[in-house]
């Protein structure tokens, strides 16, 4: 509860920062302040201390596993804000308000993570999505940023009225909203039930891009201003992960053996066409939005295993893959040619920059020592523990055999090839900042049960 | 006083990585190069010591077990056994002398490249001492990246290719494994990776079917055996010398080492239904790869596809399942990483003198270098297996074993022997004998230094070749561990 209400307020000074101060710094440190706030707050609630005590009549529930996500997503942000922030100052003139928008995204992140009922569901993606609507069209002048914002919002309304349809299926079928009252066993399982609940499973399916709702992803990660891109792919597509979870580990999880195909499929499906379709392409930008996709159908492992493993690891996954794509999206801003003929040569004139992305990029391939390798190793684990359907880990074997050709390509272009200085300017903070993300990458890479042993609180 | 001694193990990886992590922070590159000799020296020395003071049998004594992920059931355990002895051994010996004998070799950003050899040697140790699944994926993983670096940043025209394709080839494979481990692991009784755990668990001949090709092409793509070898001469060619010298020397061990250490003892059933299969595979790629190296023309492709040769009768004779074919094995790993070594380092004395590395271009060297010249022939003589070498104790054996497991194989196999002295014989003729062309006219004889890197070599060559009971000591208990448990079965 802490999370959900002071991330609101902080939107709303946000928003009277820009009013107060003209100085185009001020509210970078504004939103930092608040997001440390939040990170406190949330781990007071954590430990057991929460601030307010609001009667939701049961419709959010706290739990250990939610807490947790939103410490992950918010540690997330603040590296993103201390390694991104100034450069929104780049995109437009409202600084503070994109800030203030990112602060509504974290509530409807911390309303997603604790829902008990449908209509919190549906209140904590839509606060999650609308301000990204905005953000995407931040770069007003831009012909591709507009086109990006309309297509992102014509498809995300579309799955919005998809969702709403499966939970109003779902209510006439059982007469409540409370994903645990659903009540829904073997023999539940009426056309009515089933049609909802295949409803929400593709609006859900649209919302973290998994393949064949993918469609609109590349584009709109494309035309979006990239500092933005950089918090859309990581923490928003985590929390809506987390959100389809647990969704269908509450109101489904006792018929997961009649949807199990069908999430095996999407899954099949999303690891197959993000990673071969990431291969062709020819700006680093864009191989980062099929990449997601990709990491996309590796995250869904976990939703098809459905046990105690896919959980840990869904959090593993969320902390190594956000503060890695982050990091990769950081230095990529800088970069003025975003293809991978751009990165030549980058590691002679910035070694410190070249390494820590290696770093990232090793990461995100899944190398031994770094994160990246655990949580895939997490969702591998539970997909074999859950025993059925093994070609799906076989799948997923493959894909990430795949994904080391174009993640390669970006180490490749930055050791072994010859380039022109990019003349990148970064601070000597941003680089501290940087080695930050690549050793907590490292130190989770060797013991992810530091992180994973808060779910036992 | 033999307690201080038990950590052995973890010294001999600590060593290494603490002598990398140091060396990446040299500048200068003359103190680079004495860091990483020096580095290499204090791990060979630690590697001896600790033959002086363990005894192979008591290698249960001599483990090294650090709660590592106690959740997941796995431990940081590593052991020195006879076969990890021998095997770690081979790789405190290969680094000095790899150094020592590119010492005038001018690398671009030298604190790197010997930053990432030792990381290398860390990551073979690694592979080579572990006793839990979950580590030795690890290392297995380990020893790649530093290597995929090395061999893409300095090297030929074409090296970013041949790095990359090596990357992948092995990349693919060891996911393939690593599904393998997951799967055991889920099955092991007590939910853990450690190799007594994995040794204990049942499995089913289905089971054991499919999870025996998981993790034999992981092993086979490493080795690398015919038809997983594509990789290899493109790497071997492309890459600089030292690096092909850790690749061939003793990275390709690691795939051996893996088919004794893990595929054979877990697979006890699958290994014996499939044993013609592979040994059809290693003895069709034996001839193969001999034929192949007849025509080469570049010294270092011959090099390689030679190697493919040794490799692939190693591969072979572990399947026979014969005692001594096995220990015959483990004593042909060290052999073969120091003849190939040898032969590297000859290869790389030539070219760095003329350039090229064209048999055809090159011939009399013998007339202008008579030491190395006869260097040489020492070393070739090793590789083709000549007696009093030490290459003849391992392949004799390894023969009488695939001989006793079916004659015909060994009957084609002994081909490659023959090929194998028509190739390596060719080689001596056109380039040490015959008359100088403009190209050898003004070969220098090697120097002192040069001398005695190779001369240690040639010591190691007949020191194993007349006297090799030691080895044979070392790597018995492993061998009768291991055939223990699968006639157990």
């Amino acid at each position: 509860m802490n999370a959900i209400i002071l991330s609101a307020i902080w939107g709303v000074v946000m928003m009277y920062t820009g009013v107060v101060t003209k100085k185009k710094s001020t509210p970078k440190v504004v939103a930092i302040l608040g997001i440390l706030l939040l990170i406190t707050a949330n781990w007071l609630e954590y430990a057991g201390l929460p601030f307010f005590n609001v009667h939701t009549g049961g419709m959010l529930a706290f739990t250990s596993f939610g807490l947790v996500f939103n410490l992950v997503a918010f540690t997330a942000t603040l590296f993103y804000f201390l390694l991104s922030g100034s450069d929104m100052e780049d995109v437009g003139d409202n600084v503070a308000d994109y800030f203030a928008l990112i602060f509504f995204v974290l509530c409807g992140v911390s309303i997603a993570t604790s829902f008990a009922s449908l209509l919190m569901l549906f209140l904590g993606i839509e606060i999650m999505t609308i301000p990204l609507y905005i953000l995407a069209a931040s770069d007003k002048r831009n012909l591709k940023s507009n086109e990006a914002a309309l297509k992102y919002f014509l498809m995300g309304t579309f799955s919005t009225g998809l969702m709403l349809m499966g939970i109003a299926f779902l209510y006439g079928a059982s007469g409540t909203f409370y994903t645990e009252g659903l009540n829904l066993g073997f023999g539940s399982l009426t056309p009515m039930v089933m049609a909802g609940m295949v409803l929400l499973m593709i609006s859900m399916a649209f919302k973290v891009s998994a393949a064949p709702f993918h469609f609109w992803t590349p584009d709109v990660y494309d035309g979006t201003p990239t500092v933005f891109t950089s918090f859309m792919a990581t923490i928003v597509k985590a929390a809506a992960f987390i959100a389809f979870l647990r969704l269908f580990e509450n109101a489904f999880g006792k018929m997961h053996s009649e949807w199990q195909l069908l999430i095996a499929i999407i899954t099949a499906l999303t690891l197959i066409i993000g990673n071969l379709t990431a291969v062709f392409q020819q700006s680093v930008k864009r191989m980062l939005a099929y990449s997601s996709i990709a990491q996309a159908g590796f995250m869904l492992l976990a939703v098809f295993a459905l046990n105690n493993t896919g959980k840990q690891g869904l959090i593993l996954y969320a902390a190594a893959y956000s503060l890695a794509t982050i990091g990769v999206f950081a230095v990529l801003i800088k970069m003025k040619d975003y293809t991978f003929e751009g990165f030549n040569g980058l590691a002679k004139y910035q070694p410190l920059l070249a390494a820590l992305l290696t770093i990232f990029l090793l990461s995100l391939a899944g190398i031994p020592l770094t994160a990246g390798f655990f949580a895939k190793y997490y969702m591998l684990v539970a997909a074999l523990k859950n025993g059925q359907m093994f070609w799906l880990v076989i799948v997923g074997i493959l894909s990430a055999a795949v994904s080391i050709y174009y993640y390669f390509r970006v180490i490749q272009a930055m050791y072994f090839k010859e380039g022109k200085d990019p003349e990148i300017h970064v601070s000597e903070g941003f680089k501290t900042i940087l080695l930050v993300a690549a050793l907590i990458i490292i130190i989770l890479g060797i013991h992810p049960d530091w992180l994973l042993n808060l779910l036992n609180n | 006083m033999l307690s201080a001694f038990d950590n052995f193990p973890a010294l001999l990886i600590w060593l290494p990585l603490i002598g990398g992590v140091i060396a990446f922070l040299l500048k200068n590159e003359g103190s680079v190069k004495t860091w990483a000799l020096f580095s290499s020296i204090m791990t060979l020395i630690v590697m001896g010591v600790s033959l002086m003071y363990t005894e192979p049998k008591d290698y249960l004594l001599n483990q090294v077990s650090y709660i590592w992920l106690k959740d997941l059931g796995s431990s940081f355990g590593l052991m020195l056994d006879g076969m990890s002895r021998i095997l770690c051994l081979l790789t405190a010996i290969s680094f000095p002398l790899i150094f020592a004998a590119t010492w005038n070799t001018h690398y671009k950003t030298p604190n790197a490249f010997y930053g990432l050899m030792l990381l290398t040697q860390c990551g073979l140790m690694g592979v080579f001492l572990a006793t839990d699944a979950l580590v030795f994926y690890f290392f297995w993983e380990l020893a790649l990246i530093p290597v995929y670096f090395l061999a893409s940043r300095w090297g030929g025209e074409k090296r970013i290719q041949a790095a990359f394709k090596f990357f992948i080839y092995t990349f693919a494979g060891s996911l393939l494994l690593l599904i393998g481990i997951l799967y055991i692991y889920l099955k092991t009784p007590n939910q853990s990776f450690s190799l007594v755990s994995f040794y204990n668990t049942t499995l089913t001949i289905q089971e054991q079917g499919w999870l025996f090709w998981l993790f034999f092409i992981a092993f086979a793509i490493k080795m690398p055996v015919f038809p997983f070898h594509t990789w290899q001469p493109d790497a071997y060619e492309q890459s600089t010398s030292a690096v092909t010298m850790v690749l061939s020397g003793i990275m390709v061990k690691m795939g051996v080492f893996a088919l004794i250490r893990w595929l054979i003892p877990l697979f006890p059933d699958a290994v014996k239904s499939y044993d013609n299969i592979v040994i059809g595979l290693a003895v069709v790629g034996m001839i193969y790869a001999s034929c192949i190296a007849m025509v080469q023309d570049d010294l270092k492709r011959l090099v390689a596809y030679s190697s493919i040769a040794h490799i692939g009768l190693m591969c072979a004779a572990v399947f026979t399942l014969d005692h001594e074919a096995m220990q015959g094995v483990m004593v042909q790993m060290f052999s073969h990483g120091i003849n190939i070594i040898g032969l590297w380092i000859v290869v790389e004395l030539i070219e760095q003198q003329t350039g090229v590395r064209k048999i055809s271009e090159l011939g009399g060297v013998a007339q202008k270098a008579p030491i190395l010249a006869i260097m040489l022939v020492i070393i070739a003589l090793a590789n083709v297996a000549l007696p009093l070498t030490n290459a003849f104790v391992g392949e004799f054996l390894m023969f009488s074993g695939l001989f006793r497991f079916n004659i015909w194989y060994a009957a084609v196999a002994g081909l490659s022997i023959i090929l194998s002295a028509v190739y390596t014989l060719n080689m001596i003729k056109n380039v040490f004998y015959g008359n100088t062309n403009t190209l050898t006219e003004t070969f220098r004889e090697i120097t002192v230094n040069q001398r005695v890197i190779l001369a240690v070599i040639v010591v190691l060559v007949f020191m194993v070749g007349v006297y090799p009971g030691p080895m044979f000591q070392l790597v018995e208990q492993t061998t009768d561990v291991i055939l223990k448990r699968i006639s157990a079965k």
